[in-house]
This record gives C-alpha cells, sequence and structure tokens, in this order.
C-alpha cells in the first residue's frame, strides 16, 4: 500500500487541504516513510480481538432531550471571520 | 526578604494561610520572574492585571477565612485550554486572536479553588510535537542548558508548561498529555508532571487533539504539590461525556504514605536499542530505591509494548483529522478568501496548519479512507486492546510499575531531523498509558553524563492516582534531586 501523487491530491481533497502539486511529491514519499513503519503493526495477529476505541468503561450517559443552554448569538458570532444579519458569511455555493 | 520563588506550593499556601505572605507580593514576585525569563518563549500571552486582581481577591477571600485548595497561588496555563476572555490559541495560525467566550471545565475549577492566572503557556502546534517546535510562536527553551551554552529543547507538547515550573515563572501549571506531552516534558526539565487515568479531568473547553486519548495534568516542582493541585483540577463533568463519576482519591494524603509491602513491576520490554546508558542506570537505580523502601520487585512482561507507538501514529492522526475539521475558516479562526467554498475551505486550512499538523491529517485522512479503514484504523485499535490487556494482566500482580520516563535527555533546539519517525520516538515509554488510559506520572530522579535531567515514568491502574503519588514521594526523597537550571528566574545559585 504506497502513496503516490494522485493519492495525495486525492487525500488532499478530501481532507480540504490544499497541497501544491510541486509538493506532492515530498508529501507521498513523508507519508511512505510513516506507513512504511507502521507496518510493523501487520505482525501482530489480532484475530479474535475485538477494536477498542473507548478506555472508559461506561456506556456513554443519557440525558432528557431537552433544550439545556443557547440563546447566546453575539457569543457565538463574536469570532466569526465574516457575519451579516445574524448569519455566518461564506462564498456563493447556489448559483 | 521572603524568597518567595523558592517556595513549594505547599509552603507557599501555609504562609498565605498564616498571613506571612500575601498573594499579591507573591504573584508579584513571579510576574517578575516571567519578565527575567522572558527569553524562554515559555508564556505566549502574560495576564498580569487579571493576575493582580485574582491575587487581591484571593488575599481577601484567605483575610475571610475562605481560601480554596490552591488559594493564592499563581497558575501558568498551556494555550490548549479555553479561557473566557483571553486568547486562546493552540500556538496554531489558524486559531490567531480567537477569543473563547467561555471558560474550560480544568480551569475554571482551578480559578473557583483559588488559583491565580498569570497567562498563557507555549505549546506544540494543536500539542502535536515532543519538542515544542511546531508552536506557531516559535521554540520554548528548557531552563537546563547543556555544558556548551546550547539552548535546548523543553521536551513537548507542553513545553512551556515544564519550562516555566523549572525556570520559577509558575509555581503551578496546566499540561495535557495525549502520548506522553505531560511526562516527556517534565523528565526533560526535572519537574513533576503527572497524567491521570482517562475521564479524571474534564476535556470540555480544551482544543481537542485525539478524544480517546487526551487528558489534562498538572505540572508543578514537587510530588506533594502535584497531588494538590491534582485535587483541584479533577472533577466530574456533565459536559464531557468521557468524564468519569469515580470519587477522586485522597492524594495529599498519599504523599508520605510510603512503598512498604507494595509490588513494584518492571516491565522487561522497557529496554530500547540505542537507549541511553544513563537512563538504564537511573531505573536500575530507582528500583533500587523502591526495594530500600520496602517495596518487591516483579519482573513483568508488557509485551505489546513495541507496537504502541504503530498503532498511536494511526489513532492519533485519525481522530485529529476528524477534530481538526472544524477549523474551516467559516465559524471562527482564520480565513483566506477564495471564489469558492472548498477553495476557501482548502486554502485557509493550508495558511492556517502548520508542516506537522498537516501532515498528520494526511496521514488520518488517508488510515480513515475508503479501503484502508479496516487494515489501519481497525487494525490499531485492536493492537490497542492487546496493549490493555497487557495492562490488566500485570495489574493483576502488581501495584505500580517503574520505568524510564524517556530514552533520552533533552536534545538541542533546532536538531536536524529528515524523518518524523525519529521525532516520535521520544514517546515510547509514556504513549502505552494513553492507549490503555492509565494514569502515569514522571518525577525528576537524576541527571545524565551532562548534569541534564532524567526522569523516571510510574503507571498504575485506572483511577488508583493515589498509589503514584506515594510511589513518586519515595523517588523524590530518594533522588534528592538538585539540579538547578542555568536559566531560572531568581539567579541560579
Amino acid at each position: 500500500m504506497s502513496v503516490d501523487k494522485s493519492t495525495v491530491a486525492k487525500i488532499a481533497r478530501l481532507a480540504r487541504l490544499h497541497v501544491a502539486d510541486d509538493r506532492q511529491e515530498a508529501v507521498a514519499s513523508e507519508l511512505n516513510g510513516i506507513l512504511d513503519w507502521i507496518a510493523e503493526l501487520n505482525e501482530v495477529n489480532t484475530d479474535n480481538v475485538e477494536p477498542l476505541a473507548s478506555v472508559t468503561g461506561h456506556a456513554l450517559p443519557l440525558r432528557e432531550d431537552v433544550v439545556t443552554d443557547g440563546d447566546y448569538i453575539d457569543d457565538i458570532l463574536a469570532n466569526v471571520p465574516e457575519t451579516a444579519g445574524g448569519f455566518f458569511v461564506v462564498p456563493k455555493v447556489v448559483e | 526578604m521572603t524568597d518567595y520563588l523558592s517556595l513549594s506550593a505547599t509552603e507557599a499556601r501555609a504562609a498565605l494561610d498564616s498571613k506571612k505572605i500575601s498573594s499579591v507580593e507573591l504573584t508579584t514576585a513571579y510576574l517578575g520572574a516571567i519578565e527575567e525569563t522572558a527569553g524562554l518563549n515559555n508564556y505566549v500571552a502574560v495576564t498580569a492585571d487579571k493576575a493582580l486582581e485574582m491575587a487581591a481577591a484571593s488575599d481577601a477571600r484567605i483575610g475571610a477565612g475562605e481560601g480554596g485548595l490552591i488559594e493564592g497561588l499563581p497558575v501558568g496555563v498551556k494555550d490548549l485550554f479555553c479561557t473566557k476572555g483571553v486568547a486562546s490559541t493552540a500556538c496554531s495560525n489558524i486559531l490567531n486572536g480567537f477569543t473563547p467566550p467561555y471558560e474550560s471545565t480544568v480551569t475554571a475549577n482551578l480559578w473557583r479553588e483559588g488559583g491565580v492566572m498569570l497567562g498563557k503557556l507555549n505549546c506544540d502546534e494543536f500539542a502535536m510535537g515532543s519538542a515544542n517546535e511546531t508552536s506557531a510562536y516559535g521554540p520554548a527553551i528548557n531552563p537546563h542548558q547543556a555544558a556548551d551554552g546550547v539552548n535546548l529543547v523543553p521536551g513537548g507538547s507542553s513545553g512551556g508548561s515544564a519550562s516555566a515550573i523549572a525556570a520559577r515563572s509558575a509555581l503551578l501549571a496546566t499540561g495535557t498529555d495525549t502520548g506522553g506531552s505531560i511526562r516527556q516534558p517534565a523528565a526533560f526539565c526535572g519537574v513533576v508532571g503527572m497524567k491521570p487515568t482517562y475521564g479524571r479531568c474534564s476535556r470540555w473547553g480544551i482544543v481537542a487533539f485525539a478524544s480517546s486519548l487526551d487528558q489534562a495534568g498538572p505540572f508543578t516542582r514537587t510530588v506533594a504539590d502535584n497531588a494538590l493541585m491534582m485535587e483541584a483540577m479533577a472533577s466530574y463533568d456533565a459536559k464531557d461525556s468521557t468524564s468519569a463519576q469515580t470519587p477522586l482519591q485522597d492524594l495529599s494524603g498519599a504523599v508520605g504514605k510510603g512503598v512498604k509491602g507494595l509490588k513494584i513491576g518492571v516491565p522487561s520490554e522497557y529496554v530500547m536499542d540505542g537507549m541511553d546508558s544513563d537512563v538504564v542506570r537511573l531505573w536500575e537505580q530507582g528500583q533500587e530505591w523502591l526495594k530500600a523502601a520496602g517495596a518487591e520487585l516483579v519482573e513483568i512482561s508488557l509485551p505489546h509494548t513495541k507496537y504502541a507507538l504503530p498503532a498511536y501514529y494511526i489513532i492519533a492522526p485519525a481522530e485529529a483529522s476528524s477534530n481538526l475539521a472544524r477549523y474551516d475558516g467559516v465559524r471562527y479562526g482564520q480565513r483566506v478568501e477564495a471564489d469558492t467554498l472548498d477553495e476557501m475551505y482548502g486554502a485557509t486550512r493550508a495558511a492556517g496548519f502548520g508542516d506537522e499538523v498537516q501532515r498528520r491529517i494526511m496521514i488520518g485522512t488517508y488510515v480513515l479512507s475508503a479501503g484502508y479503514y479496516d487494515a489501519y484504523y481497525l487494525k490499531a485499535q485492536r493492537v490497542r486492546r492487546l496493549i490493555r490487556d497487557d495492562f490488566d494482566a500485570a495489574f493483576g500482580k502488581v501495584d505500580a510499575i517503574l520505568t524510564p520516563a524517556t530514552p533520552s535527555a533533552a536534545f538541542a533546539v533546532g536538531r536536524k531531523v529528515d524523518d518524523p519517525v525519529t521525532n516520535y520516538l521520544n514517546d515510547v515509554f509514556t504513549v502505552t498509558a494513553n492507549l490503555a488510559g492509565i494514569p502515569g506520572m514522571a518525577v525528576p530522579a537524576g541527571v545524565n553524563q551532562d548534569g541534564l535531567p532524567l526522569g523516571l515514568q510510574v503507571l498504575g491502574r485506572p483511577f488508583d492516582e493515589a498509589t503514584l503519588y506515594s510511589v513518586g514521594q519515595v523517588l523524590e526523597d530518594a533522588a534528592d534531586f538538585s539540579a538547578v537550571p542555568a536559566l531560572r528566574a531568581g539567579g541560579a545559585s
């Protein structure tokens, strides 16, 4: 499983992270270095081993589905790069 | 004249209570220390006015006989913690100027217990690094220096926190630890650092790196100070769904209880090729100290240790790539304008994130992408279970585990490293605790041939921080660590 230039372009697109054409070769080589090292894991027999996603040992707590917080639009918009009329502003997405 | 900076937190707390000193005097001394050691670049923002205000309020509360656990004690806060009205950037350009309208639970707990906020401490960008060199504010410097006067890294990611404690420009400091980011810098700077059990401290309001691994913890000069600060930081918090309801033990009471009758595990797998011989010597010395204090040493095996780092470098980047998706230039942080929404996202993130953060986002996105998820991400989670099982088996036989904290002492700022994996190996002894969710503490225990600090690590059962404080105090007493940093406030003498 080796990463090439076109895989870098695809991953960059998925991550919404612009990687310039002339950097893609170098990024591929870096990622391959890390992935080669990670491949050590293939030495480990994990047949019949369940993946461990959480170490808390407790189930996620549930609560009533009611509003417990909110009503501070000004706080939420305080750090916005661009705002108008109480909304977030982004480049036009619908023609 | 009182030498404010040489008081430990427990000493300062007693002096405040008996009115020998005031918090305003103590805080003023620390603000002076920050100025004096500004060259260490361990603070990214100093909140002097706020500090003096909080100190005056503490003095009033002490006067009224109402002081909290850390009333009047000056605290530095890693820039990963959101602090209301004070810029919080995770030392990343993408959050440049971000000023949270809310306070993290951990810092809120500290202020409720009387802590005085000195400012925000330097760290690796989004806590991704082991040398504090990925910070958008430039590297923090270790107050300890090599004989040749070359500046050394304080470790990372909580490098500013460890540096400030060692330099005496903070009495208490917060850190976070995802793969060793408290314990490794504590060892490099010769201070005490604790990563508690996963769930012990609330993650609410801390900038997320890898949510299943991140834990906050205290940096202090002594083990007793550390227990005190841990008691002030920890809480159950309904705002963090992974927060634990298990009651906190009496940690200050555990300090000084000794290790008589305790079984201490020594894992044969914690020996690495090319490990500093001083580290091996100190580890053996630590075993002797515990034995002399009445502990029984037990050889144990943690067979999957060598697979912890590769598993971590799948799980942590995967979680990071997901967590960092929120930095999109829409709701907060920096934005680079572009014609379309997608171009705006791509340009904003490329400009705002540094190289190491981008590298980890790319790795994380790759291992989670269609066709690779099973081979990488699920494989790593299976190995994570085997690592946890290793510890479960070991803790059936022993009460705590003693290991080196790091494979070497601090290295020079700016050392050339061609392969990112070389940097990742710094966390080889610490990362297992994050994957297993268990507590780990680094205690300064000696110096290498160049006089640089080395630490020992104590690992414990989930929610048994108390035993670590008992073991840590025995190590502290036996080691009598006295290496004085060349660059600390109040002179080196």
